[in-house]
């Protein structure tokens, strides 16, 4: 079964980041594919490779990133939603003129048509945070 | 054509669940995640408006705030396994804020 996860949550904000990781590793072991993580709003947050967390705590945009890479996930941040909170990777920060990117590598910025593509495709869709 | 309806606020801190339950169908199933889990709480409002209903909370986040021995009777503490289970047998997963 192809699942689609939608994150609205930052990683300093609340749960939800967690639950939603917990989750989709939970889908992966459990044998099936995660169609795509789509984080929209404050959930774009999660892509931030700027963020710098005690070490008592739980990276997890850092644990994103690693789940990303080891099961070649599609990691869509929205576009419009990123550009906002300061969430750039190099050629947007290029194109705005801005001194760095925050995005991490794993991360791809999109647009709201993933998310629907994601609805219409996927065989179910769970939404986190909020 | 079953709903698995997520709820992850506490009933005495949103409506998510009462907004819910209002819609909730025969054959519809209820997880409890994050602090929605404190509706499982024996002898509180929450519990007693899911009288009748069959509610799911999430395991972990029952531990995380030490409620394990005052659950209601009757609801089911599942895994993150148990949640993929969940969504996979039924049709669709509705997140109430």
């Amino acid at each position: 079964m192809r699942i689609a996860i939608v994150v609205r949550s930052g990683p300093a904000s609340s749960q939800s980041s967690r639950s939603a990781l917990r989750f989709t590793q939970a889908v992966l072991d459990a044998g099936h594919d995660v169609h795509r993580v789509f984080f929209h709003g404050d959930g774009t947050y999660n892509a931030n490779t700027l963020s710098v967390v005690p070490q008592d705590e739980e990276d997890l945009s850092a644990s994103w990133a690693a789940l990303g890479r080891e099961h070649d996930l599609d990691l869509v941040i929205c576009v419009a939603s990123a550009l906002k909170r300061g969430m750039l990777d190099a050629s947007e920060a290029d194109r705005y003129e801005r001194p760095a990117a925050s995005v991490r590598p794993e991360f791809v910025i999109s647009g709201l048509g993933q998310l629907a593509d994601a609805a219409l495709d996927a065989d179910r869709m769970v939404t986190f945070g909020g | 054509m079953a709903t698995l309806h997520l709820i992850n606020k506490s009933p005495t801190r949103s409506d998510a669940l009462a907004s819910c339950l209002r819609v909730l169908a025969p054959g519809d199933a209820l997880l409890l995640i994050e602090d929605g889990v404190y509706a499982a709480v024996a002898d509180s409002t929450g519990s007693q408006a899911l009288l009748g209903h069959v509610c799911h909370a999430l395991a972990a986040d029952i531990a995380a705030r030490g409620l394990q021995t005052r659950l209601a009777d009757g609801v089911r503490v599942i895994d993150e396994a148990g949640f993929v289970d969940l969504c996979v047998h039924c049709d669709r997963v509705m997140s109430w804020f």
